[in-house]
């Protein structure tokens, strides 16, 4: 049951992270409405693979919107024209016969080309290692009803806690800020009584890890926001930087008191 | 070899903590002595890498995904179950333990299960204390709701994402290890070989998939949580890398294989629209909580759902089932919306579809919240509110992929292949028969029998993870002699030749046909022939038919570009090869299970109404398949299973 629409697609496509990569037009016959815009990726390859040709590599796991790992910007927009959904979501129904689509990777100096639209995300991991979690070890933990947690402190957590960490928002930046990831990640544990203990640390160290990585800065565009495909709020990023400065401020405390 | 499930003797509530005691230890300052790769990162994995890491071992972590926190344990929905009894529900960790024994229509170990249901309620301790944010109540308490084959509520959830905010909690944790450098992290590596030493696991063949290099990783014990085989469908609700590659490696490798003829059909997913189907998405067992199931009691109705009153309407499962209701086991809700729809009962465009209707609860949340005198429209408003609260992110999933908005028109639901009971053998201590080789969460074969109960994934793959391996891998270390290994050693050598071999033979074939197209004639043969109803011919036929498309896929497949670069169409046609060596013992493993249990239904044995028929006298067993060489068939070795303390019964839901 294939369909009768037609694309043109002008892909990414890039040898390794050493080469220069160039836009390549494949024109893809029999896309049906109903497709994924992923599926109509693979017709594509399989197109291409008929003919001898290597297929386009692109990320992609878990096809439900959660793992985060699909990352095309798709018509200049991050996940594509569809609000609030990642690319595996995304259907060829917000598309029509004839239409011309450009793919591309994400682009961000820190988010480099490892092949054609695949990136290189490690930097999010390095800035989680740095200190996106709570200190404790299995087994030493006290009933899960010992700390009562108010509802809407759990729940705007949980808001902040949805991030899929896929970068749509770096990529929709023209600085290619991470501010919006990384504010979720200090909102989501700085919401939570457990997470409060080493909220200093924790911002300090995860700003600094973002800052070495080669992120840019915020200029308050908001882009990132509309990109994001888990509609996790700006007000994280005011809420970090409000973290940021208390923990500066509390930071020099520990410092003088400590004797430096 | 003879099995030996090592199960520990006395009162089934006191084997693990007796067991516990008797491990032997490893002393903290010994510990940083010793290494385990963990291969995977879902729930299991990256539970088990960071609690092995806290423990002072050295810890390699892989995973195929460009991050761990991708893993396919982050899809999971509803919810995870425990013990609590915080409803005052009449639960208790006995009730966990009978219900999973029960649900998985006795063909689990007791031992495991109960250990498991003994775990549950830390799991949630230690989630909460990792950050969490599970779903809690206005008085700050956390909420629970009610999942299938139980009769309480022990469901912790956190919104629709109950797997991805679990995960990203053991993530983290482990982030937190490599930060302090326990745990060593490798990303973008899929394991192609186990590396057998002296009859011992002591490491793993990887491909670099950015640079294409293998690699050679020495351990003293490997730990494999790489999930289950559910893709040998083609279609199913996986992530489109989870594959059998890891597994089938150790299989191939003497670890043997139990029961892989057990897999779960998931009642509620999308139903297929076309050819070009890639895969399948689940809405969560939860939705099943308000959600009522049914079909139009007229064959071949093409009224729209809203124009078929109620009393045209057969609602199946409330009807057979009135004390379980819509909350009946996967493996029930499943077989019978294929029965409804084998009568012509369907609906939609395939009429292979039953609807799962939200109207009454819309209509009863909002009659119940809505202020006084609120007139239809504002009640309405009120229940789709309170619906979209519970269960937001899944409407908005079903709209986005069918076009249709659910609060409006009753979603249209099919089943399709989900979770893989069956998996590698293990003992109690979670070890496959290959000494030093330990399988955790959905890739080993041991707590959810033939049919696993819904949000029982989670705790299994959190249990293993963070409180089953910790102390039973010290009991290893501690009871065996390791000789010194480093990856120069011959065994490294040639593992990675005979992977290396295995990569050029692929590419080399250079034939007609892609890679996808092998892929999807292998699920076609599997879903037709080993899915919701299977029998003698068809089992049969499909043992002459895979290993044609096999011999076909070694002369017509078209592998293309080359081993020293990033190759997803490489890195498919290896875990193609697989599927289609395992969906040969697959199948066979259904032929030889005379029976009808859980999620294993042959039509040969079913009851006048339809319900699985169990042979517990010929078939209360674990098969166990040893591979025995390409060419011969493997030996099927049997662990019997003893029902001690839940007696054995014909399941009933009635």
């Amino acid at each position: 049951m294939s369909g009768n629409m037609t694309i043109t697609l002008k892909i990414w496509v890039q040898k390794n992270v050493k080469t220069q990569g160039k836009f390549e037009t494949i024109k893809v016959q029999h896309v049906s409405a109903d497709m994924s815009f992923l599926e109509m990726l693979y017709i594509a390859n399989e197109q291409l693979m008929k003919e001898g040709k290597e297929g386009v590599n692109f990320d992609h796991d878990c096809r439900e919107g959660i793992c985060g790992m699909c990352s095309l910007v798709i018509n200049g927009l991050p996940h594509g024209p569809d609000h609030s959904i990642t690319t595996c979501q995304l259907h060829m129904r917000k598309f029509k016969d004839g239409d011309v689509i450009v793919v591309e990777p994400w682009r961000a100096a820190a988010f480099p080309i490892l092949r054609d639209c695949a990136v290189d995300r490690s930097a999010f991991d390095r800035i989680i290692m740095a200190g996106g979690f709570i200190s404790v070890n299995t087994g030493n933990s006290q009933d899960a009803n010992s700390i009562a947690i108010p509802k809407v402190d759990a729940d705007k957590s949980f808001d902040a806690a949805a991030c899929i960490g896929c970068g749509a928002c770096v990529a929709a930046c023209k600085n290619a800020s991470a501010m919006l990831f990384v504010s979720a990640k200090v909102s989501h544990l700085a919401l939570l009584p457990q997470g409060k203990v080493e909220k200093v640390k924790r911002v300090l160290s995860m700003v600094e890890q973002m800052d070495k990585e080669g992120f840019g800065n915020c200029t308050n565009l908001y882009e990132c926001e509309a990109a994001c495909p888990k509609e996790i709020s700006v007000t994280n990023i005011a809420r970090m930087n409000r973290e940021y400065l208390f923990a500066t401020a509390k930071h020099e405390d520990v410092v003088v008191s400590a004797g430096f | 070899m003879a099995l030996d499930s090592k199960i520990p003797g006395g009162p089934i509530d006191t084997k693990w903590t007796n067991h516990k005691f008797e491990l032997k230890l490893v002393n903290p300052a010994n510990k940083r002595k010793f290494t385990v790769i963990v291969v995977g990162t879902g729930l299991a994995g990256a539970s088990a890498a960071a609690s092995m890491g806290e423990l002072g071992y050295n810890v390699k972590s892989f995973c195929f995904q460009d991050s761990p926190r991708r893993a396919h344990s982050i899809a999971a929905q509803g919810g995870i179950n425990a013990a609590k009894n915080y409803p005052n529900d009449g639960d208790s960790v006995h009730r966990l333990f009978y219900d999973t024994v029960k649900g998985g229509d006795f063909r689990a170990r007791e031992a495991n299960v109960h250990r498991l249901a003994e775990c549950s309620n830390l799991i949630i301790d230690q989630s909460v204390a990792t950050g969490v944010p599970f779903a809690r109540e206005y008085g700050g308490m956390l909420d629970n709701r009610s999942f299938g084959g139980a009769q309480v509520s022990r469901t912790f959830y956190a919104r629709g994402q109950t797997g991805q905010q679990l995960l990203i909690g053991a993530y983290q944790s482990m982030m937190r290890q490599v930060s302090l450098g326990s745990v060593k992290l490798f990303p973008r590596r899929e394991m192609l070989d186990l590396v057998v030493i002296n009859g011992q696991a002591r490491g793993i063949i990887v491909r670099n998939l950015v640079t294409g290099e293998l690699e050679s990783h020495e351990a003293d014990a490997v730990c494999l949580a790489t999930g289950g085989y559910g893709n040998v469908f083609y279609l199913s609700t996986n992530a489109k890398g989870s594959n059998v590659t890891a597994a089938w490696r150790a299989h191939k490798k003497g670890a043997y294989f139990a029961n892989p003829c057990y897999t779960q059909i998931h009642p509620t997913c999308i139903p297929v629209t076309g050819d070009h189907q890639s895969k399948l998405t689940l809405m969560s067992e939860s939705l099943r909580n308000d959600g009522r199931v049914w079909v139009p009691k007229k064959k071949d109705d093409t009224r729209s759902p809203d124009q078929i009153p109620e009393d045209e309407r057969f609602y199946y499962l409330e009807e057979k089932y009135p004390s379980f209701g819509n909350l009946v086991p996967r493996d029930v809700a499943s077989r019978n919306a294929k029965l409804v729809c084998d009568k012509g009962m369907g609906v939609g465009s395939s009429k292979k579809a039953v609807y799962l209707d939200f109207a009454a609860a819309i209509d009863r949340y909002g009659k119940g919240s809505a202020p006084k005198g609120a007139d239809a429209a504002k009640i309405k408003e009120v229940g789709e509110g309170i619906v979209a609260s519970k269960y937001g992110n899944l409407f908005q999933m079903y709209q986005k992929i069918t076009d249709e908005n659910p609060y409006k028109v009753p979603m249209r639901i099919y089943p399709a292949v989900h979770y893989t009971m069956g998996g590698l053998w293990v003992d109690y201590n979670l070890m496959s028969s290959i000494p030093g080789c330990f399988v955790l969460g959905e890739a080993n074969f041991s707590d959810h029998g033939a049919n696993r109960l819904g949000a029982s994934a989670l705790m299994q793959g959190l249990a293993d993870g963070y409180f089953v391996i910790p102390y039973t891998i010290g009991g290893y270390f501690a009871g065996t002699k390791l000789e010194k290994v480093t990856a120069g050693h011959v065994g490294f050598e040639e593992a990675k030749k005979e992977s290396q071999a295995r990569i050029d033979g692929l590419l080399k074939i250079k034939g007609k046909k892609t890679v996808n197209e092998f892929h999807r004639e292998l699920g076609k043969l599997m879903w037709e022939n080993v899915g919701m109803a299977r029998n003698k011919a068809g089992l049969e036929a499909n043992l002459k038919k895979i290993p044609e498309l096999r011999e076909e896929f070694y002369k017509n497949v078209n592998v293309l570009g080359s081993d020293g670069d990033f190759n997803q169409n490489l890195e498919h046609a290896g875990r193609v090869a697989d599927f289609l060596e395992f969906g040969e013992l697959m199948t066979f493993d259904a032929l030889h299970r005379e029976e009808s249990c859980g999620g294993h239904f042959r039509e040969e044995h079913q009851t006048e109404d339809n319900e699985a028929k169990r042979d517990d006298v010929n078939f209360s067993y674990v098969a166990a398949w040893e591979y025995k060489g390409d060419k011969a068939r493997q030996e099927l070795h049997k662990e019997q299973l003893t029902f001690d303390n839940v007696h054995l019964a014909t399941r009933s839901y009635k």
